[in-house]
């Protein structure tokens, strides 16, 4: 008797809010709004999600733009998500990470008279409201690349990554040929260890791999691998050697321990993005990829572990990349030829 | 009666509600210092609650409480425990795996500095009381290696060791051996001799004529009287107690001793730790007979119930009920087999306490054709079978077959669960201690029962720690020592004597 | 007064009621002193959820696995079994289904019984191992489960990143399928002639946009199915008997060990369905790289508990922790609070469902109170 009264009061206190709750809210046209779902990594990843975030509020700054954020639990939130981010008279909606990619493209066709744009991912085929934006991560890859090889007293230097995608082996490639690079200059033969965590959160495993590879004689690890990359500088901290960071500058974490970082600046990327798109520049089923000419990858301007011959090498490496001297490769193919044109040592392991 | 310091404990007017059921009303008791007073009553009549409201576990709603001539509110057993009462409740409540010291001094322990437990001087401690009142005990033994009779010790030296100077005992002898039970008449009166005061409760009125003064007598959470006891005959305590005549000698006709239904032979089995603990135990049951098995606890009984109803696996020797092996099977083929068990430990193995008195009606059967059908209860007919059960054996309150069980008093419990084992029509009926905890109405009740299950033919196995009740019952008597069978005698031979001597191991000369 | 205020703090339905107020008016007290307006935080709260058929659809959408691993977890507590593995049984649920789910391509009326079965098998297979380990050896479902838990994790990551079910460019595998999907109109609803319906009916065509799908009428069949299972069935009995004594039960013929399995095995398959019906019923119909637990079995625990057990309760308690989990973005979306305020919430509930316990206590002081003033 009482479950039925229970019952009964839960499906008309429901039917009640359908009837009444209704009154659909009008557009305010003056504001110009956008907003970004994150993956599940959170809003507060200390990385990628994190630095869109950032980006956004700074592109609010400047151009009086309203913003605001949908932080995802599950892979089973972010087309929910998207749903809700359109609710919400949005002009242009991000999906940060590269998971978001099938769910922009669900929601996109659904609401055609929104802007939707991806960062580090690009969605094949794209509807004609969408916007991909990727980087060239080979990029700082090979400068940090270059500066683990140029760094290095043991001549063996370590990778750690995430999961094998695309994406990732950017980085893979473009670190390898960076240390080759370097280990030519320097007339050597440099080792380079690579392993994956499997896991971008898994702290522990990724701290047992970057032991493993300073037991062996590594003095420079460069991991792309995350949150579990924490595991990596935890590691560098413990066996006192240099580690190389990735994303956005994350010396804070072990000033005396972290030798540079590979900088993706999504924060950048999201702010130029949105910047053209509130413009009105029509920028629907392109992909957008920024490297180092756009300003939208690099290294910190202040290396303090480096010593300042590396960094003017560095510099002047970085301006060989800008200038279109250097290709950094991205895929094994490229890397191979990479090392063969210019007769280059390869040291993967 | 005024408040008088000649009085340990004065009780006056103590009523108590549970809701809207008055547990006690106006009951009164007082207890005269140095004395062993006795509170008598049937299952349910309230005595235990009486003594919970004296150690301070309930709160009385009226009423007032004195000790020694002095008014005193005992509101929680912290409170009790300083003015010197001890209470050593029906189940024990030890930890099983530490010691007998470490379980008397737990909650008291004595510490040097910084924390530190200071085991030798809380051993010499106990050892002391052990001393004083005969409590033999080993301090270091673990309670899950003792006997239940030592447990109950261990409960008293706990109260002793917090200063108890008044002590109740809630039903000390239920799970005593007859030995055991003079025992500890002989330490009450060690007890009281050294200036304490003990209130026990109890429905036996054997032990109150052979250990107490006075007896209070509670029926239905009323007062009805105190008397002193050399002056009432156990037949008077008991019609007060019940509140009509009753027998206390069973009464029954001879034996019509039928074929050998039921018959074990050289049963070997180990106990959990792998020692054997019954050695090639043979016994043979014949239709229309009661075999009574007496023996001291701990010599087997537990383990050839289990091994019968296939708890246990035999080592060798069989079980063949109507010459049909059934050892090393399944409880289920026990069962199917024609055998029907009242097993002892009422709580735990004869009912499901949150199952409602109809479910348990039909615990052995619900798979029967008559209470499912592919597999779906048929509710309405175990409604009728728990309805006519609960007719049939007087099971009260009257229309409780939809209430849980556990509210049922220990003897309406145990009333379902004959009418249970008996509707199964079994060709053998094994009774394990079947009025263990029933007051004198139940018991009369349960023997009643089992006699007409004689009567009609069945074979009945009555396995009983008290050997008065094998004795009151038995047909044919087999004494239990040590694993095996070692005498069978017919009841006219048997006496208390010459069982006795056998159940310590004996044996009897020509 | 008191006497109905007794009757009312008897009930169990009322602690539940309390403790949902209580862990309101906590998260209120946490929301102001961070710096948020309650009143408005409950406001999003509230549009979030029921301001519009959409988002009823999605909190029911969101409410069904938890409402379902919830029924498993209650059902294993009906024996006595504490089933922390409904995280794993559903983590293999899901695996199985989206195996088959792209390696088959049947039609709809078989393809989707099928992705079903395969999701159920593989959650009872797992709660099996967990039961023939306490039946067998004795060890503690909890701590078998618990590791379980992991190895389905991982199994997870691996299978996902495997051919041939790997996409590239993703965390996860393909999607299964359409033909597996049991999203209700997943066809129609792009077509045509459903432009111009939702159209003019805005309601339902608001409420199709989201993935609604069976799942939640298979969640309420459930939950009925099991309430008459465990009720009125010989199988039914049979389980309680041995939940409630185990050494009764075993007296009466009953089986301890088999029940214990069986157990473990429904309620595993439960767990598998849950996820089954996910991966049939919405986006992304795939499984992928789990960085840390999803908790669809994790809340699953809180949503039976709240219920108390109750399998009927976990419709509602189910729907609750849906409501919660969706609509408290909105907090976070419109107010700017973060949405852990959320987790706070849910769990203070829990915490306070705990503690009703002293409910009935009160109500008991409240009677003696009321008699000796009157």
């Amino acid at each position: 008797m009482k479950k039925k009264g229970v019952l009964f009061a839960a499906i008309s206190g429901s039917a009640l809010m359908l009837l009444t709750g209704c009154s659909i809210p009008q557009k305010d046209t003056t504001k110009y709004k956008v907003a970004m779902i994150t993956d599940t990594g959170g809003v507060n990843d200390q990385a990628f999600n994190q630095l869109a975030w950032e980006g956004l509020q700074k592109f609010s700054e400047e151009s009086g733009a309203e913003v605001s954020y949908i932080e995802s639990k599950q892979a089973s939130d972010y087309v929910t998500n998207m749903d809700r981010a359109t609710d919400g008279f949005n002009d242009l909606i991000w999906g940060t990470g590269f998971a978001m990619a099938d769910p922009i493209v669900t929601i996109s066709k659904l609401n055609p008279d929104i802007s939707f744009a991806l960062i580090d991912n690009q969605v094949p085929d794209a509807p004609f409201n969408v916007t991909s934006v990727v980087f060239r991560a080979e990029e700082p890859s090979f400068i940090v690349g270059y500066i683990a090889g140029k760094t290095t007293k043991t001549d063996k230097v370590g990778y750690v990554g995430a999961v094998r995608t695309d994406t990732s082996m950017q980085f893979e490639y473009g670190y390898a040929a960076g240390v080759a690079y370097a280990a030519d200059e320097l007339g050597k033969e440099i080792e380079i260890q690579m392993q994956m965590t499997e896991s971008y959160a898994d702290a522990a495993k990724a701290k047992a791999v970057a032991s493993k590879m300073y037991s062996s004689g590594c003095d420079v690890i460069f991991h792309s691998a995350g949150g579990a990359g924490y595991g990596v500088i935890e590691a560098a901290k413990e066996w006192d050697r240099y580690v190389i960071g990735v994303d956005k500058d994350q010396s804070y974490l072990a000033p005396d321990h972290v030798l540079t970082s590979a900088l993706k600046k999504v924060d950048v990327a999201i702010g130029l993005v949105s910047g053209r798109v509130m413009d009105g520049e029509d920028l629907g089923g392109e992909t957008l990829s920024y490297g180092l000419k756009e300003g939208c990858v690099g290294i910190p301007e202040n290396n303090p572990n480096l010593t300042p011959e590396v960094q003017q090498a560095a510099m002047e490496v970085m301006e060989q990349i800008h200038n279109g001297e250097i290709i950094p490769p991205k895929t094994e193919e490229q890397y191979q030829e990479f090392l063969s044109e210019r007769g280059l040592y390869d040291g993967k392991q | 009666m005024e408040n008088n310091s000649a009085y340990a404990v004065q009780m006056k007017d103590i009523t108590i509600r549970f809701g809207s059921y008055c547990a006690l009303n106006k009951v009164r008791l007082d207890v005269k210092k140095g004395s062993v007073h006795a509170i008598l009553g049937e299952n349910g009549a309230g005595k235990t609650t009486l003594m919970n409201i004296l150690y301070g576990l309930y709160q009385k709603d009226s009423g007032e409480i004195s000790l020694y001539g002095k008014t005193e509110e005992i509101r929680n057993p912290s409170m009790a425990i300083a003015k010197g009462i001890g209470m050593v409740h029906q189940h024990f409540m030890l930890v099983e795996n530490f010691t007998v010291t470490q379980n008397i001094i737990l909650g008291m322990e004595t510490v040097k500095g910084a924390g530190i437990l200071d085991m030798r001087s809380a051993r010499q401690e106990v050892e002391d009381i052990v001393k004083r009142y005969g409590l033999q005990v080993d301090p270091d033994a673990l309670i899950s290696d003792i006997s239940v009779g030592m447990q109950q010790r261990v409960e008293i030296l706990k109260a002793l060791y917090r200063g108890a100077e008044i002590l109740i005992l809630d039903e000390p002898t239920a799970v005593l051996t007859p030995q055991e039970i003079d025992e500890l008449i002989g330490i009450m009166k060690k007890l009281i001799s050294d200036g304490k005061t003990i209130i026990i409760i109890t429905h036996k009125l054997k032990e109150i004529k052979k250990s107490a003064d006075y007896c209070t007598i509670i029926r239905r959470g009323e007062y009805v009287d105190t008397v002193a006891v050399k002056d009432v005959s156990q037949e008077e305590l008991a019609s007060m107690m019940v509140g009509r005549k009753v027998r206390l000698e069973v009464e029954k006709g001879p034996a019509k001793r039928g074929e050998v239904i039921f018959e074990v032979s050289d049963l070997d089995a180990m106990d959990e730790r792998g020692v054997k603990v019954l050695k090639r135990l043979s016994i043979r049951v014949r239709g229309g007979e009661i075999f009574g098995i007496a023996g001291v606890d701990g010599n087997g009984q537990k383990e050839l119930v289990e091994v019968i109803t296939n708890l246990r696996k035999a080592e060798s020797g069989t079980v063949k009920i109507h010459g049909r092996e059934i050892q090393n099977t399944t409880t289920r083929n026990t069962m199917d087999s024609g055998i029907s068990t009242i097993h002892e430990d009422r709580q735990k193995r004869g009912i499901i306490p949150d199952f409602t008195v109809a479910d348990n009606v039909v615990l052995d059967t619900f798979r029967s054709g008559r209470f499912s059908s592919k597999g779906i209860l048929n509710k309405k007919a175990i409604g009728e079978a728990a309805e006519n059960l609960l007719k049939e054996y007087d099971v009260r309150p009257n229309g409780c077959k939809d209430l849980l069980i556990r509210g049922l008093s220990g003897g309406n419990q145990q009333k379902v669960i004959i009418g249970r084992e008996i509707a199964n029509d079994p060709d053998l009926l094994i009774a394990v201690q079947p009025t263990r905890g029933l007051d004198v109405g139940a018991i009369e009740y349960v023997h009643k029962t089992l006699i007409r299950e004689r009567d009609k033919g069945k074979a009945i196995l009555l396995i009983s720690l008290e050997l008065d009740e094998v004795l009151a019952l038995a047909d044919t008597i087999g004494v239990i020592y040590d694993g095996a069978v070692n005498a069978v005698l017919d009841r006219k031979e048997a006496n208390e004597e010459n069982i006795g001597l056998l159940m310590a191991g004996g044996t009897l000369h020509e | 007064m008191n006497r109905t205020m007794e009757k009312l703090l008897k009930k169990p339905i009322t602690a539940t009621i309390v403790s949902i107020i209580l862990g309101f008016i906590v998260a209120a007290l946490i929301l102001t002193a961070a710096g948020y307006n309650p009143l408005e935080a409950f406001g999003a709260l509230l549009r979030g959820t029921m301001g519009r058929p959409k988002y009823v659809a999605n909190v029911l959408i969101k409410g069904t696995p938890i409402i379902i691993t919830g029924l498993s977890i209650a059902f294993a507590y009906k024996m006595g079994l504490f089933n922390i593995g409904a995280e794993g049984q559903y983590i293999v649920g899901s695996i199985a289904a989206t195996i088959v789910g792209i390696l088959c391509d049947f039609p709809p009326a078989i393809q989707i019984p099928l992705i079903i079965i395969a999701g159920m098998a593989a959650g009872a297979l797992y709660g099996g191992i967990a039961g023939y380990l306490k039946a067998r050896f004795g060890i503690n479902e909890v701590i078998t489960t618990i590791m379980l838990n992991w190895i389905a994790l991982y199994l997870c990551n691996f299978i996902s990143q495997i051919a041939p079910f790997y996409k590239t460019g993703t965390t996860g595998t393909y999607a299964i399928n359409e033909s597996g999907f049991t999203v209700l109109f997943s066809k129609w609803k792009t077509s045509e002639a459903a432009a111009d319906f939702i159209a003019g009916h805005p309601l339902i065509g608001d409420m199709m946009r989201t993935d609604f799908n069976i799942g939640i009428f298979v969640a309420v069949l459930l939950a009925v199915g099991i309430t008459f299972f465990l009720n009125y069935t010989a199988k039914g009995y049979e389980l309680r008997a041995v939940g409630f004594n185990k050494e009764g039960a075993e007296f009466a013929g009953i089986s301890v060990k088999k029940n214990i399995i069986h157990t473990m095995l429904i309620a595993g398959a439960l767990a598998g369905l849950a996820a089954a019906l996910n991966i049939t019923g919405i986006n992304p119909h795939n499984i992928s790289h789990l960085a840390m637990f999803e908790q669809n079995g994790m809340n699953g625990i809180a949503v039976a508990f709240i219920a108390g057990g109750s399998p009927i309760g976990c419709i509602f308690s189910g729907l609750l922790f849906g409501g919660l989990l969706y609509g408290g973005q909105s907090i976070q979306y419109e107010v700017g609070a973060p949405s852990e305020i959320i987790n706070i919430m849910i769990g203070t509930i829990v915490f306070f469902v705990a503690l009703t316990k002293i409910l009935p206590t009160l109500a008991e002081y409240l009677a003696k109170r009321g008699e000796t003033n009157a």
